[in-house]
């Protein structure tokens, strides 16, 4: 098996399920003959032609409109946004027409929405956005952010065979970055379940996306200072999985959330108050969280890089944490 | 208008419209007796435009309804049941209390999507549906409505642009009723002719009078058949007249009397019984006969919403996601190879007939023509604002700024008003009854530019 990269497993994804059901297809901006902005589609217009890889005019709204509006006559589609950014376009369209549409009357929407998100490759501040949080705040969607190969292909098969609206967001700055094996047979990755990425017993590390490989190299500093963190990897933001978090903290006592998205009203703060709830007095330690900072990401390189979490920020973060 | 309609369907056209408006009455009077949840819409005048243009549909196509169509919903195959239990937010309802007034729908059977409160949104979505329908070879016309308010609304554009590159079967009806709320069509848009709105995404349209059901119905039907033999979309505009406030809270007192009364001169239901007996299609037994029936089923459907239940508040986090409570599988109706490979397979390149070069304009032309034939309508020019239009004379009438939610029918606002008034000298009081409604627009209705 060789080695491929995520955008790599995103597009061996995609090929896959329109292979495998011809009621899959997809629609974005640039995506059909020239293959999309970071070419996660590129060969799906020579294979499955103009009718199942639709390239749109620069109108967010439009593409989720008729995405919804192909979702209700049994089409699975998949809509790109060619930067996750453009979503705020749509924001209409997906919070209050496709996410209600199931509770209201009804009507399922499986369709998916998809889009590099992130930053880390200097894209200022309208190419480098983490919006999944305006999202996790809407009730009817799903909300799906991998951090590796393997995941992204599992998940995206999983978010195309879902009967409800799942938003799949791909970090930009792992699409090349991340590598490993993946199986070219059919697989799926459950939404909804985290994963323990590294055990440990000194504290757990909660993380998603590129944070969740920032938060995996500062647990392995970590580890030469004696300090065994526990890594978790959401993957699913929402719905989230409640029992590998408290499971893992009642295990550990000390936890510390790691986040790209910025820290007021990231999802740090609805994990503590979780973790308050249900495992309050399992805890040694206040909460600790590592995220953003409450800014647009910026443009310049010196800028973003003390705008993102870093492994220095994370370990200093443990080590305060395990002083406890 | 010359009609294809048997006499039979030409009756039933009276009878959705009868019952559309009989409807509507009941509802104003169940929400005078607090009977209703939220709101009612009142399409008074509006029912030829719901009527005509969905009677145009086949069982097949697909609509979705806009706040004034109820009419459409009675044409496509809802009962009036479902629209009073929607309303009064019954657990009968078919959203079974979780949203009211005509924002439901049916997939399965009727094929209505429901729309939501933020206009113009249905239009991307219907695109999507035709778009599907063609796919998979349904061959369905998709329909939907949009107020002239909502043709500013950004879906709008971008929904029609996307269904004119897609060749969508899409048939999209302007109800062009003169107000959006209490904004009279003038001050929204720079057109004559809502139709000339289809003119700059290469949509074929038609403007009907929209107060003629069978002249509606004829535009329609064409337009339908049009749709289906793949030479949509094709926007309908239907010129018409709300003759209700925007919902039964509102007296629209901004509507200058003698516009309503000019139009309830062109009322469609009094036109079209009057057509009906000139061309003695009924008689008066006739007509009392289908009168009947609409006053026995709005009575038997009416009581089965007032004797329903409301919904038990254990269902409120019930039905957010999909729990496998659905099946979705597309209809086929073209051999699935077709779309698959190899059969799927496309030259990945683009051909480009010319090359976007740059075509004078011809000699003899108007001069409001410019470039590559783009055609613009000579607009009245703009009165720069000056200062001393900027800063009303000592005693000049100075239009009040209402608050929001607030009107001319609130009485502490009246008095708060007259209040000020006595205090600032030179202010007019608040005009009451006269003079000041019935002309909501200034002569110069730029003149205020640049105090905003």
């Amino acid at each position: 098996m060789p080695e491929i990269t995520m955008l790599e497993a995103i597009r061996e994804a995609l090929f896959e399920e329109m292979e495998r059901d011809p009621a899959v297809v997809t629609l974005g901006e640039d995506i059909g003959v020239y293959g999309g902005a970071f070419k996660a589609t590129e060969g799906l217009f020579a294979k499955f032609g103009p009718e199942r890889v639709i390239d749109t005019p620069i109108s967010e709204t439009a593409i989720v409109g008729a995405a919804c509006g192909m979702s209700y006559l049994g089409l699975r589609p998949v809509a790109e946004m060619q930067f996750i950014d453009f979503i705020a376009c749509c924001f209409n369209q997906v919070t209050n027409f496709v996410a209600k549409s199931h509770y209201r009357w009804g009507a399922p929407v499986p369709m998916v929405l998809r889009g590099p998100s992130g930053g880390g490759v200097h894209g200022g501040p309208f190419h480098s956005a983490n919006p999944e949080m305006y999202f996790v705040h809407t009730p009817g969607l799903k909300v799906v952010y991998p951090s590796t190969a393997y995941d992204a292909k599992g998940l995206l098969k999983s978010a195309i065979r879902d009967n409800n609206p799942v938003l799949f967001f791909e970090h930009k700055f792992l699409y090349r970055r991340v590598k490993e094996e993946v199986p070219k047979t059919d697989y799926t990755v459950p939404i909804g379940k985290a994963v323990v990425r590294r055990e440990g017993r000194h504290m757990t590390i909660l993380s998603y996306a590129a944070a969740a490989v920032t938060a995996l190299d500062a647990a392995t500093v970590l580890a030469k200072e004696g300090i065994e963190a526990e890594v978790i990897d959401l993957r699913t933001l929402l719905p989230l999985d409640r029992e590998t978090i408290i499971a893992s903290v009642k295990k550990t006592n000390r936890l510390l959330v790691v986040h790209e998205d910025t820290r007021t009203g990231g999802i740090a703060g609805e994990i503590a108050a979780i973790v308050c709830e249900q495992a309050f007095f399992d805890l040694d330690a206040p909460i600790a969280r590592v995220t953003g900072l409450d800014t647009p990401v910026p443009y310049a390189p010196t800028l973003e890089a003390v705008f993102l979490p870093s492994v220095e920020k994370v370990a200093a973060a443990a080590r305060e944490l395990a002083k406890y | 208008m010359p009609t294809r309609l048997t006499h039979e369907q030409q009756l039933e056209l009276y009878y959705f419209m009868q019952l559309n408006r009989q409807l509507e009455d009941r509802l104003v009077r169940l929400f005078r007796q607090n009977k209703i949840v939220g709101g009612v819409y009142s399409s008074l005048g509006q029912e030829a435009i719901s009527v005509g243009t969905s009677y145009a549909l086949e069982p097949r196509d697909w609509l979705a309804p806009m706040i004034r169509n109820i009419g459409a919903l009675l044409v496509k195959g809802f009962k009036p049941r479902d629209i009073f239990t929607q309303h009064m937010a019954k657990y009968t309802s078919p959203t079974h209390g979780k949203d009211g007034t005509s924002h439901f729908g049916d997939l399965k059977k009727l094929h209505v999507v429901s729309p939501i409160s933020m206009l113009g949104d249905l239009i991307p979505v219907m695109t999507g549906v035709a778009m599907a329908g063609r796919y998979l070879g349904q061959k369905i016309v998709a329909m939907t409505w949009i107020g002239d308010g909502g043709s500013s609304t950004g879906a709008f554009h971008e929904g029609l642009n996307f269904a004119a590159t897609q060749s969508a079967p899409f048939v999209l009806v302007v109800e062009n009723n003169q107000w959006a709320y209490s904004t009279p069509v003038s001050r929204q848009v720079p057109l004559k002719n809502l139709a000339n709105r289809a003119k700059a995404y290469g949509v074929e349209s038609r403007i009907v009078d929209g107060n003629d059901v069978l002249a509606v119905y004829e535009t329609s039907k064409a337009a339908v058949e049009e749709c289906r033999a793949g030479r949509g979309p094709i926007l309908i505009e239907a010129k018409t007249m709300r003759m209700k406030g925007h919902a039964q809270h509102d007296p629209a007192e901004y509507v200058p009397k003698e516009m309503l009364e000019y139009w309830k001169t062109q009322d469609p239901i009094a036109r079209y019984e009057k057509y009906l007996t000139e061309n003695k299609i009924w008689d008066a037994a006739k007509k009392s006969e289908i009168d009947a029936r609409i006053e026995r089923e709005l009575d038997a459907d009416q009581k089965f919403a007032e004797e329903s239940p409301m919904p038990p508040p254990e269902i409120v986090e019930h039905g957010v996601y999909c729990e496998g409570c659905h099946t979705i599988e597309a209809e086929w109706r073209r051999p699935k190879k077709e779309v698959t490979p190899p059969l799927s397979n496309a030259q990945s390149s683009w051909v480009v007939s010319d090359f976007g070069n740059f075509a004078p304009i011809k000699p003899g032309k108007e001069s409001t023509e410019g470039g590559n034939g783009a055609e613009s309508q000579p607009r009245p020019a703009l009165k720069p604002p000056s200062d001393a239009e900027a800063k009303p004379e000592a005693g000049a009438e100075v239009p009040l700024r209402v608050p929001f939610g607030r009107g001319p029918k609130d009485k502490a606002f009246v008095r708060e008003t007259q209040e000020q008034a006595k205090e600032t000298r030179g202010r007019k009081q608040f005009p009451k009854g006269h003079g000041h409604h019935g002309k909501p627009f200034p002569k110069e209705p730029h003149g205020k530019r640049g105090k905003r």
